[in-house]
């Protein structure tokens, strides 16, 4: 699914969630945007780099049944959106749960995972998935 | 700007077409239209073809000159533009050629729309649909087209107490049309309890919750209003056409539950035309799954915003209904061949506004709207169909 450099320029948003803060009007952006599509030319050069705190809640999900080729080991699995604190939606799986356990509104933090490789034996790709806060 | 009008209409059988290459589908589409606009090939002065993923489907890109070429249409060397919106292609290549034809660039142009997905098997089907979504951010994450409208239902139960009861009306429906349409894929009718007893492909959305993968061909042509008459007695006049985009990626939309882009073509559409939508007699909504359909009846303005699903389950989307929608089998029952859906729709809608739409035919239909969506809802496109 893509070429090594094509996941390589993605690690520090796929490692550490990094965004872009609009310092024009605060906005939040994941994944990193040139420009703020509210401010558009006020926001040049003021797109400023913020790791997002890895936090959020579950805002709506589905268990995946019929999937891509290289997610064929992993299916079913969860996939979610999840709501960071800090406001932006993020779309990846939720790991280490049993699937009946997720719900609209349940909180979980990134953590990061193999996300899948280049065929049987080439470089594998990690970044973040989610799991559930433990109480 | 002129007046454009659609005077002539063809589309092939949707389905399975194991017999049947890209080029064959596209060119008997052609030929039919052509036919039935009863013009002669050397009057087309342009084609657009409306197709998603050739590349990857069939190997082949430039299929607007191919298809020129196996249509015959090379002698002239007319242009022949491919235009591509994932799911919105073939609407998008119509709005093309409607543009091409009100600047007065052009006067007879035909707008085709083909798609061969089923020289592929059904995995890599999954990945190349997943190709209209932000590949980086959805698709390596195991994001699938599916996986993320599943999501947009889900969110609509919560926030609204529909139930997979509600959804399983649009395919029903559909189906029940379908069996009316001697071109649709699927031409039976289903029960409630075959759409919820269905293997499930992304829960809450089964397999009868999901448009067939398919192939097929439409094409239209067109012609400016003013010699339209020359060709036909029906002309149908293009009034309103809206195109309208939004983010690629489902999360980073304002709201997942409203396609704005939908909103928006619809809105640009039917100001066009001078038009509300309570003058809409008959409409082809996209309903690549059964939340898309429930969706763009709120969005276009239908039914208020949450009140789609219990609408639907009504009854009032029936042929009968308030507003009869996808007569001809919508994308789950008379198929999703994706270029050419966004052109059959427009078919559909001729036909009906023509009354030849047979045992399906909503009496009396003046006015007709058709909504083609990409992706999931990056693009929408809307136009509005008159008798003329």
């Amino acid at each position: 699914m893509g070429s090594i450099p094509r996941f390589w320029r993605e690690n520090p948003s796929r490692y550490n969630l990094v965004g872009v803060k609009c310092e024009n009007c605060g906005r939040v952006f994941f994944p990193p945007r040139e420009i703020c599509p509210v401010c558009h030319r006020e926001s040049i050069g003021k797109m400023k780099r913020l790791a997002l705190s890895g936090k959020g809640t579950v805002y709506s999900y589905t268990l995946v049944q019929d999937a891509h080729p290289q997610f064929e080991m992993l299916k079913p699995y969860v996939l979610a959106m999840v709501e960071m604190e800090e406001g932006v939606r993020i779309t990846s799986q939720i790991i280490d749960v049993e699937p009946e356990e997720v719900h609209i509104g349940m909180k979980v933090e990134a953590v990061m995972r193999k996300l899948g490789a280049e065929g049987s034996s080439g470089i594998l790709h990690y970044g973040y998935k989610f799991r559930p806060v433990k109480k | 700007m002129r007046d454009v009008a659609i005077i002539g209409i063809g589309d092939t059988k949707f389905g399975e077409l194991w017999d049947s290459s890209l080029r064959k589908i596209g060119i008997e589409a052609g030929i039919a239209a052509i036919g039935d606009a009863g013009i002669s090939g050397d009057e087309v002065d342009a084609l657009y073809v409306g197709n998603m993923s050739a590349g990857r489907f069939i190997e082949q890109e430039h299929v607007a000159a191919l298809i020129a070429d196996y249509a015959g249409l090379t002698k002239n060397h007319i242009p022949a533009t491919r235009v591509e919106a994932s799911g919105a292609s073939g609407a998008l290549a119509l709005r093309e050629g409607y543009l091409s034809v009100a600047s007065g660039e052009y006067d007879i142009v035909v707008v085709g729309g083909a798609e061969k997905m089923t020289d592929v098997g059904d995995e890599d089907i999954t990945s190349i649909q997943a190709a209209a979504m932000d590949q980086e951010w959805e698709s390596v994450f195991g994001a699938t087209l599916p996986s993320l409208y599943a999501m947009m239902a889900r969110r609509y139960m919560h926030e609204f107490g529909a139930t997979r009861e509600e959804f399983a009306s649009v395919p029903v429906k559909n189906h029940a049309n379908a069996a009316k349409n001697p071109k649709a894929q699927y031409r039976r009718a289903i029960k409630p309890e075959t759409v919820l007893n269905a293997t499930m492909v992304a829960d809450p959305l089964g397999m009868f919750d999901c448009a067939p993968n398919s192939d097929g061909a439409a094409a239209v042509v067109l012609a400016p209003m003013e010699i339209a008459k020359k060709y036909t007695d029906t002309p149908i006049r293009i009034s309103g056409s809206g195109q309208a985009s939004a983010s690629l990626a489902l999360h980073q939309r304002r709201d997942i539950l409203t396609m704005d882009s939908t909103v928006y073509a619809a809105k640009r559409a039917l100001k066009q035309a001078g038009k509300e939508v309570k003058d809409i007699d008959v409409a082809e909504l996209n309903d690549n799954y059964s939340i898309s359909e429930i969706l763009a009846l709120e969005d276009i303005g239908f039914v208020e915003k949450g009140k789609g699903a219990k609408f639907s389950h009504d009854g009032q989307t029936a042929i009968g209904g308030k507003i009869a929608v996808n007569t001809s089998g919508g994308l789950k029952a008379r198929g999703n061949p994706i270029g050419a859906t966004g052109i059959a729709q427009a078919v559909e809608i001729v036909r009906q506004l023509r009354g030849e739409a047979g045992e399906r035919q909503v009496d009396g239909a003046r006015i007709g709207l058709t909504h083609n969506v990409g992706g999931t809802g990056a693009t929408a496109i809307v136009h509005i169909l008159e008798v003329a």
